[in-house]
This record gives C-alpha cells, structure tokens and sequence, in this order.
C-alpha cells in the first residue's frame, strides 16, 4: 500500500512484516525513531510473538539478538556511529557464529570530534567484519531492503546490515509502497534456524576454535561471501518479480550505454548524482551512474564489467581512511586492475557537509581531475590551519629526537 | 517542482508542518519529500524545514536553496536565518506576524497572518504550524485546502486534530478573503 512515510517508519513497517520474534536496541540518532516505530507497532499488537528488550546499550543489544538467534529465533537490531562502535565484539561474533541478526544502520560520521550528521565512516568501521552490507538509496529501497535482508541473511546463515542515510533517509517523509502481510510471507518463508539452544538437549555456542581449524573457518566464511554474490543477485530479481521493484541485487546502473565517465556512489546522494547526470546528458556530456547496492560481499566482476567500457570513473564516497584515502575508490582501483581507465576519488558529504547538485556538476565537468579531491572543502580554514610537518627538516636532524 | 522552505523555532511544530505538507502533496496523487535541517533539536533554537512537491518521483537530496515559497512561523528567525535567500522570482512569503514586514524584495507575493493568536484562540496553545498550512493553500493555490485538512488528521487525532483544522479553515478563509 503506498504511503507518505518517515524513512526509520517505512523501515519499522517493513521490519515487523518480517515477523522477527526478538526486537533490541539502544537508542541512539538517527537510528532512534526505528525501534520507536517498532515499539509502537509491538505495543499496538500490530506486531505479535515479539518480544522488544530494553537494554543498557549497544554491546547488550546486540548480545541479546545473538543469544535469540542462538536459541533459534529471528532477530533484529539497529544503531549508529559510536554505538556501533561500542557493539564492534558482538559485531564479530555474530558473523563468526554465522547467525542472521539483521541490523539497521542509520549511518552518521564517527567522533571525535563529535557530530551526529550523515556520513559512511560507520559502516567502513565494519567493512572487514563478515556481514553482508547492504545500502539504501531511497526510503522505498530502505523498507524493501529489510526483506531481502532477512531472505539473504538465513539462506547464507551470515548476519546482514542495511545502511541507510542518517536523516536525509530516516527522518525524511517519502512516498513509499508498504507490501501486504500476504506478499512477505510468500517471499520470506519462516525463520528455519540451523542451531537451536534447548534445555533438553544441552550444546555449547561459540566455543574456542584452536590453530588447527581456525584459518579454515575464516577461508569457509570468505568463500561463502564469494559465492553469495550469485544468490544476492537471485534474491533481488525474485523480490522484483514478486514486487514489481527493483530493490535489490548487487549494483543498479543508471543511463550507462555510451558513458565515458561513470560517477559511482552508494546510498542516497546517488539521487543526486542522476539528477546532474541528466543535465550534464543534455548539455551533451556522456555520463552515466553506478549504484553500489551491495557493498559486501565486493561484487568485483559485475563492478568490471559494468565499468569496463568507461574511460573515466569517478567514486563519490562519504568516508575517508586516513592516511590513505577513499577506501571504494581504492577496491574499485582494483577492480578495475588491468584496465585503461582513469579512477578518480571524490571524499564528499563528511560529518554531513551538504551535497549539492551544483558542486557535483562543476566537479565532473572538469577536464583534468585530481586523484582525490575534497567536495566542497574550506580551503580559508585548510590555509589558516595546516602546518606541515616539513620532511626536509625531520631529515637533517642529526640526532634522534627521541631519546632512548 | 515546487520547493518550499520553512523557518521558525524548536517547539513550534516547523519539522511537523513540512510533513504536513508532503502529506498534503501525497494524498493529491503527488510526489513529495519532506526533511528537516538535522540541526540541534533544542526547544526555541532556529529550525528549518524543507518540502519538495512534484509530478514526478523527487531524486534530489540537496537541501534547497531556491524555494518558490518561504514560511517563517517566528519572525525573530528572519535576518539571522536569512529566511529569503534564494526565493525564485513570483515566489511566495507567508509570515506569521500581525504586522507587515519588510522583505526588500521585488515581484513576490507576501502574506502576514497572525497565525500564533488564531493557534492560542482555536487550539489554545501557540503552534502556529497547523495555522499557517491552511493559509499557504489559500495563497499559493499549490494544494487544496481538503488535502491539508486530510494531512492534519494523519498528524493529530481526535480533539487536537480537530482544533488544529478549525484553525487552519479560519487562516484559509482569511487568506483568500484578503486575495
């Protein structure tokens, strides 16, 4: 049914049509107003065989979805920056134990210094961690996510996030198709566990694995990965044939036939980029887009090929390594290995520096690019406050200035 | 796409009204997308709103900086929010005050509507969101005074809901009265 939503409603809609049976999180923006919507929708009734935990914070909510999942039920959770980072061991553990949690991740820059706005370095805290990472570019694609996640999440046994913008995706009112009870159920059988805690038959979960298996389980779960990508790809067309949406699948491209230059991004500043995609197009530009939907597993060979034919590829990326660069930019250079193409790294929208139309349009319109490039930078601020470490002066030191 | 842009303070439902308005929009069979300003979400601090209407489904997430209507529900927001920036050419100003202001702008449509005191006389409390709604239907002409009634409910249920709509038929009624 189509309705005007608030992204983190839309989501909680779609969450509860999933029937998860344990619902835990600490509040946290711009995750907050999920698990309000869900409460809401549990105490209504509207939502039932569910239990919502309030816990003391991220680390226990995340525990207490593992200890559900453990016991054999479908769980979730949601949460943001620094929680996330507070919940970092539960993150590994529930991907070690191959268990299906599937979390929200309303994504906001990590401190310090401290800021609450949008941006990717959450997510890129956990890119290493074994969850399947998904990434919303609309509230639509948010709420149809969640579906696919839990369908993804229990077929691999690997636990699933979903990123979604914080604010400019969860606090944002859209027009969004809420499927029916009827078309989930379909899509999503019932949650079928492949551990079960029981009393009566007493095991034990998560217990140390010596030298001798270790690198094995790691090898297992980086193939699993590997051979997810075809069954992702599968689980988005299905969900397209029986929602008439696509929502899903590994990458989405957008007016790439004949494009020199590919402007690749994920979640919801890929809107934009189509917009000045368009009027580049109809200045006579040739420009294309690629949306990231699944950031892991990597989808390396589709990215290659939708890819290959470009001259140029410009990664517009919400997060920054410091001391290295764009972290998408850098996997797509490998991707790309092997290619004549030119890979540029924009780092745009930190701690939720506004992305606009105009500056995306003036900077793919440049002839000559540099290999990254700040979006929207304050250079008067750069100038009044860089000081640089001259090397000349480090090597002429004649003794050590640490001493021993 | 008609983009409008909404000022006032924490406490005066500004985020409220620009979900109103999507809603509105919405059950007109229109796209829309409403969003706050992500600010501090402190009572009295200067909020912005935005709401994007159009005939087709809204890509951009930009915030805007070129609305065709500006609602300010606190004129103490105006010079320090610089409230009109940006306004496109015939656009729109609808300002809660029981005075005239002065813009200082040329080829808009302004409207001042003392939107707290008809909030305090129908709702009995100074939220002057609900007020200033109807009156942006009667102004602009962008929606339909039905389907802003019909986005109040969704917000408001039952006696605040109705009181709201009490106020804002009474802003509307007054908007056109005056043309």
């Amino acid at each position: 049914m189509l309705r005007q939503l608030e992204g983190s409603h839309a989501i909680a809609r779609s969450v509860a049509l999933c029937r998860p049976r344990v619902v835990c999180a600490y509040p946290i923006s711009p995750q907050t107003h999920i698990l309000e919507g869900l409460e809401e929708l549990i105490r209504s009734g509207k939502l039932q065989n569910c239990e919502y935990l309030n816990v003391e914070s991220e680390m226990g909510a995340l525990s207490v979805a593992i200890g559900a999942e453990a016991a054999g039920v479908r769980s979730y959770t949601a949460t943001s920056s620094q929680g996330l980072l507070y919940m970092i061991e539960a993150v590994y553990n529930a991907s070690g134990l191959e268990l299906p949690i599937v979390m929200t991740l309303g994504n906001r820059a990590l401190g310090s210094p401290i800021n609450i706005w949008n941006d990717h370095s959450d997510a890129m805290s956990v890119r290493d961690s074994g969850w399947v990472m998904f990434f919303a570019e609309t509230n639509q694609e948010a709420a149809d996510l969640h579906i696919l996640a839990f369908m993804v999440a229990e077929k691999m046994r690997c636990p699933v996030i979903v990123n979604v913008d914080g604010f400019i995706l969860t606090h944002a009112y859209d027009r969004v198709d809420i499927p029916s009870q009827e078309a989930v159920d379909e899509f999503l059988p019932p949650y079928a566990p492949n551990i079960s805690l029981d009393v009566d038959s007493p095991m034990a979960v998560g217990t140390m694995v010596p030298p001798e298996y270790f690198m094995e389980v790691r090898c297992l779960a980086h193939r699993k990965h590997e051979d997810s990508l075809a069954l992702i790809e599968r689980a988005g067309s299905t969900f397209e044939e029986k929602f008439g949406r696509n929502s899903g699948g590994l990458l989405r491209g957008y007016s790439l036939q004949n494009a020199d230059t590919i402007v690749v991004a994920m979640g919801s500043v890929a809107g934009t980029i189509k917009d000045v995609v368009d009027e580049l197009n109809h200045e006579g530009g040739k420009f294309g887009e690629l949306t990231i939907v699944c950031y892991r597993p990597f989808p390396r060979e589709a990215l290659r090929n939708s890819l290959k034919n470009s001259k140029r590829i410009i990664v517009v990326e919400k997060s920054l390594a410091v001391g290295v660069g764009g972290i998408l930019s850098q996997e797509i250079e490998l991707a790309m290995k092997g290619c004549n193409v030119e890979i540029i790294s924009v780092i745009a929208g930190l701690g939720g520096r506004n992305i606009t139309k105009s500056t995306l349009k003036e900077h793919f319109s440049k002839k000559n690019h540099e290999k990254m490039t700040f979006l929207d930078l304050r250079n008067d601020i750069i100038a009044d406050q860089y000081r640089p470490i001259c090397s000349a002066a480090v090597k002429a030191e004649k003794t050590c200035p640490i001493q021993p | 796409m008609f983009q409008v842009r909404i000022h006032g303070r924490g406490g005066q439902g500004v985020v409220t009204a620009a979900e109103m308005l999507s809603l509105a929009a919405f059950f007109e069979g229109k796209y829309a997308q409403a969003f706050p300003s992500f600010g501090s979400e402190r009572t009295g601090a200067p909020v912005v709103a935005f709401c994007r209407i159009s005939d087709r489904e809204i890509r951009l997430r930009e915030p805007i900086m070129e609305p065709n209507a500006v609602i300010i529900q606190d004129c103490t927001v105006i010079d320090s929010a610089n409230a009109f920036h940006g306004l496109v050419e015939k656009g729109f100003i609808l300002v809660n005050s029981n005075h005239d202001i002065n813009h200082g702008l040329k080829n808009v449509s302004l409207k001042c509507i003392s939107a707290t005191e008809i909030a305090l006389e129908h709702i009995g409390k100074p939220i002057p969101n609900a007020v200033l709604l109807g009156s942006f239907a009667g102004l602009t002409g962008i929606l339909k005074i039905e389907s802003v009634i019909e986005a109040i409910k969704t917000k408001f249920s039952g006696a605040i809901g109705e009181k709201n709509i009490a106020a804002a038929r009474v802003a509307y009624d007054r908007t056109l009265e005056v043309g």
